[in-house]
């Protein structure tokens, strides 16, 4: 990518230098077609990059709004303060990309999606997932029914956050939008949403602490979805058994088997299936290394540079990767969040009857002696 | 004061650490079951012992605690190793997001620190402003991660790649004259950068005056993970001045041994091949290729 002049470039302000901020803003600076500035109230990181790097270093987000003509920002504060931060932006004509989870309240959700869509605005939300290529594989096999009717999913994710009690912040409090489930789950609930749409019913949901004091550490739950598949979610961030964050799906269907992680994509087919010729009869993989191009930018795997990656190239009407990662796409997992949270809370609504199904003929058997 | 250090010739092939610590970058299945099998550092010295025996003598490693315990063995036993060299690559990235997690950043770094307390006073505290200084803060993190190495030899020391391209991106190119320069001066030791942005490093680093660096980052046939172009690569390779060290040179096992090397050992300004493996048959197999096809010096 060659380096356009500083006024052709798209002016992105990366907003909140927390965990996720600083390595979005990382990424943001590095793009050649981006001029990037960085926005946060402030504290001794912000004193020191403020101190040591070339692009300006804002301490007020409304103040910065007003002064500075941006073409889009970054939002990778406390998820409680996305909506409001994410409304201000868009009134201005800002394009977005917000780190998930997207908003505490569905219906708030929805509303940023509409008023996104009403300006005509790109917006996109932080679910890495989305763009590792194992699971971008699994989103081609399933829409071409390599496995025929999905029946039987298990989402799983499970990783070292949580492993004694801890000091508090936001994401130790759960009216701040802390806890396992925005945090961790809403990985493999997102990635379901992708492939199945939102859930018809949710039920058995379990939150529960471990070492935490007001939120959980660990989440189970089933979900089913109108296509008729039933999910087990199973996730734990008390698990030090996982080097860092691993996220895992197994879907069983009626013509075979896929397993995906950030690593690759394991497939059984029982019948090879006509849309997919690259794909035979039996046992196979695809590796994630062979499915991925290499970014303009490497920080921590490719999947965090090729989301940027996409928002900027939408921003400047080049072709994105057509990954679908907008707000309204978020809406959908902080609905399915929503509905785990009131089914646990024994207020979810009785189950609707799942979408009528052939009846699958009983295993025959010798004389009924077998 | 800037003593330059005498000048350390790299040897062409260096022993790495992914393997030990289950950095598997095709399958999780793999990295498990190594992580399995190198539990004990026992199975870790065997493996590097097979190394050593064949000729090869570098062992760059991360600073992860379990090295700590290969540093031991081989102080305590001068006369089974009298050529063995360790390059330090710090900081082991995982242990500090973890610390980072529970204390928070300011606690991240005052746990690694000596006197870890005072350090935490000074920069939660009224002074704060005039003790946040980067530099001063980096030098004392650096010499806490090199105490593993004591009396030991490191004649070249790394920044790992999750920080360097960190920094790269954040423009925060100052970071990488304060390692040169106290690497340099405290440990007379060569400063290297690992990165998997060869061709932006190389230009940052220019920029901050730092010639002919030792930069570590993925070079192979296909361009597997070498991020700004195979192109731009080559083009520093062939009309810069540096060290280059190859990593992933068979690119995950996605090009043939023979190939991969044969390709790689023709490039210009590479002085040395890191690579990774678990048993005496790949460590030789590696060896003799790369005795067979590096013919410039």
């Amino acid at each position: 990518m060659t380096k356009p002049p500083a006024a052709a470039r798209t002016r992105i302000a990366v907003v909140g230098l927390g965990k996720m901020g600083l390595s979005h803003f990382a990424m943001v600076n590095a793009h050649p077609e981006v001029t990037a500035m960085a926005c946060d109230a402030g504290g001794f990181l912000t004193d020191v990059l403020e101190k040591n790097i070339k692009a300006p270093v804002f301490r007020d987000y409304d103040a910065m709004l007003a002064s500075e003509p941006l073409d889009a920002v970054l939002i990778a504060t406390p998820s409680r303060l996305h909506g409001p931060m994410v409304r201000a932006a868009l009134e201005r004509g800002c394009h977005v990309f917000c780190e998930k989870p997207f908003t505490l309240d569905w219906r708030l959700s929805e509303e940023l999606a509409d008023l996104a869509e009403a300006k005509g605005l790109v917006n996109r939300v932080g679910y890495h997932y989305r763009h590792v290529g194992a699971f971008g594989e699994v989103a081609r096999l399933l829409s071409a029914g390599a496995i025929g009717q999905v029946t039987h999913v298990l989402a799983e994710a499970y990783g070292p956050v949580v492993l004694a009690p801890k000091r508090s912040t936001w994401r130790s409090q759960k009216g701040e939008g802390g806890g396992c489930l925005y945090d961790y789950a809403a990985h493999p609930l997102n990635l379901l949403n992708w492939y199945f749409g939102t859930p018809v019913s949710v039920a058995g949901s379990v939150l529960a602490p471990i070492f935490s004091t007001d939120v959980d550490d660990q989440v189970m739950s089933t979900l089913r979805f109108a296509n008729g598949a039933t999910a087990q979610l199973s996730v734990n961030w008390s698990d030090d058994s996982q080097r860092k964050m691993t996220t895992r799906l197994t879907f069983i269907g009626t013509n075979g088997r896929i397993f995906a992680d950030r690593q690759e994509c394991q497939i059984y087919l029982r019948k090879a299936v006509e849309a997919l010729p690259d794909i035979p009869q039996g046992h196979s993989v695809k590796y994630t290394t062979e499915l991925t191009t290499d970014p303009w930018f490497y920080l921590r795997g490719e999947e965090y540079s090729h989301q940027i990656g996409d928002f900027v190239a939408e921003i400047r009407g080049e072709a994105p990767s057509g990954v679908p990662n907008d707000f309204r796409a978020a809406a959908q997992t902080d609905r399915t969040i929503a509905m785990i949270l009131e089914d646990q809370a024994g207020l979810a609504a009785p189950p609707r009857p799942v979408s009528r199904r052939p009846e699958t003929p009983r295993k025959r058997r010798f004389f009924g002696l077998l | 004061m800037t003593h330059q250090p005498e000048t350390h010739q790299m040897d062409r092939l260096l022993f790495g650490d992914n393997q030990f610590f289950g950095v598997n970058h095709m399958s999780e299945d793999k990295a498990r079951a190594q992580m399995m099998r190198f539990r004990d550092t026992g199975a870790i010295m065997e493996v590097l012992d097979q190394a050593y025996d064949a000729g090869i003598r570098t062992f760059m490693c991360t600073t992860h605690e379990r090295i700590r315990e290969v540093a031991d063995v081989v102080r305590a036993n001068p006369a089974r190793y009298p050529d063995f060299l360790f390059y330090p690559c710090m900081p082991y990235a995982h242990k500090y997001a973890n610390a980072m997690t529970d204390l928070g950043l300011v606690g991240a770094i005052s746990s690694f620190l000596p006197e870890g307390g005072k350090m935490a006073a000074m920069l939660s505290g009224g002074m704060a402003l005039a003790q946040k200084d980067a530099g001063s803060i980096a030098r004392l993190l650096i010499d806490a991660e090199m105490k593993m190495f004591a009396g030991l030899k490191t004649p070249v020391i790394f920044l790992q790649n999750v920080f360097t391209d960190l920094m790269l991106g954040l423009g925060f190119t100052g970071a990488f004259r304060i390692f040169h320069d106290h690497v340099r001066e405290k440990y007379g030791a060569e400063p290297g950068y690992i990165t998997m942005n060869l061709p932006a490093l190389y230009k940052a680093l220019s920029e901050e005056g730092i010639e002919n660096p030792v930069i570590c980052a993925n070079i192979n046939k296909i361009g597997f993970r070498m991020c700004g172009g195979h192109q731009a690569y080559l083009d520093v390779l062939q009309n810069g001045r540096l060290q280059a060290v190859a990593m992933s040179v068979y690119a995950s096992g996605a090009i043939p041994a023979e190939e991969a090397i044969s390709w790689v050992t023709a490039l210009p300004n590479l002085k040395s091949i890191v690579f990774g493996a678990s048993s005496r048959g790949n460590i030789l197999s590696t060896r003799d290729l790369v005795a067979q096809h590096w013919k410039h010096p």
